[in-house]
């Protein structure tokens, strides 16, 4: 948002409160009249889509709070409790597990929308890199949310995540121990999992806050990469154009989101963790959450403890580089033939990973995912900076006006012949 | 503003409130740190936890080859009598073939009875027994194996199974801790 405010309070009571406290003029100019380029496509509505899953994940999470117990000999039996006992208990539960999947299948398509449209670049890095870290704290909360229900897979991913930290040279162990609040997972690691699922989505909401006010000083980015240069020809005012379509978009997403939680509550989740958590017995294979299945590949691809951890951390952390890393002005994919090929392969490696993750790390699984970490690391390091450095970018299009203009006269033209 | 004068003439000459500022920061500084470290040191184990109870176990039901497991502080420990075959293929390996060298008599009190803590040094899962390349464990997590003296042998895990503190108290049994 630029120069001063368009909104004029018309009632007594809008001007009284305008005096005092600015909100409805802070509302207006962000959610009202606030220009979004007129040429945006669908993947921008994932912003809203995602803003509507974090809300739906603290209503969930806040009633089925009302009936779980965080004691390691209750927490079992209160999720049973919570699906067959409490009104609508079961619809809740698969609505909050569901709904966690949504959130992450929704940031990642965010993320590589990011990534192909250049929208991390100047000057959107500090939005970028805060997109990241609200990212990290999804999976932390994610995590977190996952071991509460005290099933088998609870107990030992909690296991698995804590020891991570005992890779950490020398004081390693005793991050481990004090994460843990003792010397395996237990009463107390459930208790303060359970504050912290609890507290985390909260600042997540704060995060996020920053990341719209970033978005809103920058503006959007938009799918030729050129930024708007005329206010009145190139955007339209938010609502009713954005709303609507942000609306509807998220209506489409419900309907999966629908899908998978009245007819297929299950099919992301695992049987194991519908037997109670027993430090005695690991299960026989043990695989996270699908959403993090490509960085499990790259933890289990490393022969090395500590390295295998690095690896795993360095990989959740390096798209936070990318503005530094793909330094070409081009931002726009359209324009970048070799980056656009680069993309999709790496959105297939990512697929990859995530499936290598869920198989058994052996034989040919564990070469092939070895092969795909690799080029992981590459297409960041290398690849992206040697393509900013020497591809041969097509001409972009001197404003958004003109690309719309260029393309509308391509429908004419069809429509003449 | 006087603030930037002030500093100026700090580096000049010391006054009286140059130190005031200085000795007030460094006491709110410990203050500070005081008040973070409950905060911290709250999720440590607390006394309970801490209270280690020891652990009994009566070695004369275990037969040869068998392999039993007692809980210990929250883990498991394997408590296995390992066959005459075991205990030769655990003597007998040369010590370049371990990635973390130690002989297997250190390892023991007898060689009859092996007993380690039954947590995957790589991340914490549970081997099991009697699987792997080296029969001794194999750890379903991510692929580490055991020897039948609980040494790594291949795959991520960096060490061998720890042996905890324990004694004989008779022929047939031992108290863990
Ligand atoms: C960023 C938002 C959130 C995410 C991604 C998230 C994720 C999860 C996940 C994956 C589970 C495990 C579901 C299962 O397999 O049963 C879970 C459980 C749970 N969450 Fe959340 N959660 C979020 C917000 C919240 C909030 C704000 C609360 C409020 C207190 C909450 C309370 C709970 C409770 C009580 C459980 C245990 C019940 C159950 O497992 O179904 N969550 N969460
Ligand atoms: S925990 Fe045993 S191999 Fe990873």
């Amino acid at each position: 948002m630029s120069g001063p405010s368009k909104y004029t309070p018309k009632s007594p009571f809008a001007r009284w409160l305008e005096r005092r406290l600015p909100i409805l003029s802070f509302m207006h100019d962000s959610f009202v009249a606030y220009p979004t380029p007129k040429n945006l496509n669908y993947m921008w509505t994932f912003g809203a889509i995602l803003s509507f899953m974090l809300i739906a994940q603290i209503v969930t999470g806040v009633v089925l709070a009302m009936h779980y117990t965080p004691e390691t000999s209750l927490a079992f039996d209160s999720i049973e409790h919570i699906m067959r006992d409490v009104n609508w208990g079961m619809f809740l539960r698969y609505a909050h597990a569901n709904g966690a999947s949504m959130f992450f299948l929704a940031v990642y398509l965010h993320i590589f929308k990011g990534m192909y449209y250049g929208s991390y670049k100047e000057p959107r890095e500090l939005l970028w890199i805060l997109g990241i870290v609200i990212f990290l704290a999804m999976m932390a909360t994610g995590f977190l949310g996952y071991v509460l229900p005290w099933g088998q897979m609870s107990f030992w991913a909690a296991t698995v995540i804590t020891n991570l930290f005992s890779a950490i040279p020398v004081v390693g162990n005793s991050i481990t121990t004090w994460l843990l609040g003792g010397y395996s997972v237990d009463n107390p690691t459930l208790n303060r999992f359970y504050a912290l699922h609890y507290l985390l989505p909260f600042v997540l909401v704060a995060i996020v806050a920053m990341h719209v006010w970033a978005l809103h000083v920058t503006g959007q980015n938009n799918p030729t990469g050129v930024e708007v240069k005329d206010e009145e020809k190139e955007t339209v005012p938010f609502t009713p154009y954005a709303t609507l379509k942000d609306a509807f978009g998220i209506g489409v997403f419900l309907v999966l989101f629908a899908w998978l939680t009245f007819f297929a509550p299950n099919y992301l989740g695992h049987p194991d963790n519908y037997i109670e958590a027993n430090p005695l017995v690991t299960p026989a294979h043990i695989v996270p959450e699908w959403y993090f299945l490509p960085f499990y590949a790259i933890l289990r691809a490393i022969p090395n403890k500590l390295l295998g951890v690095i690896a795993l951390f360095s990989a959740v952390i390096i798209p936070a580089a990318l503005p530094w890393l793909d330094f070409s002005k081009v931002k726009s994919a359209r324009y970048r033939p070799w980056f656009a090929k680069a993309f999709w392969v790496f959105v297939a490696v990512g697929v990859g990973l995530g499936y290598l993750g869920s198989q058994p790390a052996e034989g040919g699984f564990l070469i092939a995912a070895r092969v795909l970490t690799a080029y992981y690391f590459f297409h960041f390091l290398v690849l992206l900076p040697v393509l900013a450095k020497f591809e041969m970018t097509r001409p972009e299009p001197a404003s958004i006006a003109a690309s719309v203009a260029a393309a509308n006269a391509v429908v004419e033209d069809a429509a003449h012949v | 503003m006087e603030g930037s004068r002030v500093s100026d003439e700090t580096i000049a000459e010391p006054k009286r409130r140059d130190i005031l500022f200085i000795a007030t920061g460094a006491m709110a500084a410990v203050a500070a740190g005081a008040a973070v470290w409950p905060l911290l040191e709250q999720m440590n184990p607390d006394a309970s936890t801490l209270a280690l109870a020891s652990t009994e176990v009566d070695l004369s039901a275990i037969v040869p080859g068998q392999i039993v497991t007692v809980k210990w502080r929250g883990k498991p420990v394997f408590v296995r009598h390992r066959t005459a075959l075991e205990i030769a293929a655990a003597e007998n390996t040369p010590l370049t073939d371990l990635p973390d060298p130690e002989t297997d008599a250190k390892r023991v009190k007898k060689p009859e009875w092996l007993v380690v803590i039954g947590v995957c040094t790589h991340l914490g899962c549970i081997p099991l027994g009697h699987e792997g390349d080296f029969d001794g464990w194999f750890c379903p997590c991510h692929g580490s194996t055991y020897d039948t003296s609980g040494r790594i042998r291949s795959g991520p895990a960096p060490s061998n199974l720890e042996v905890p503190a324990y004694a004989f108290l008779t022929d047939t049994k031992i108290k863990i801790g």
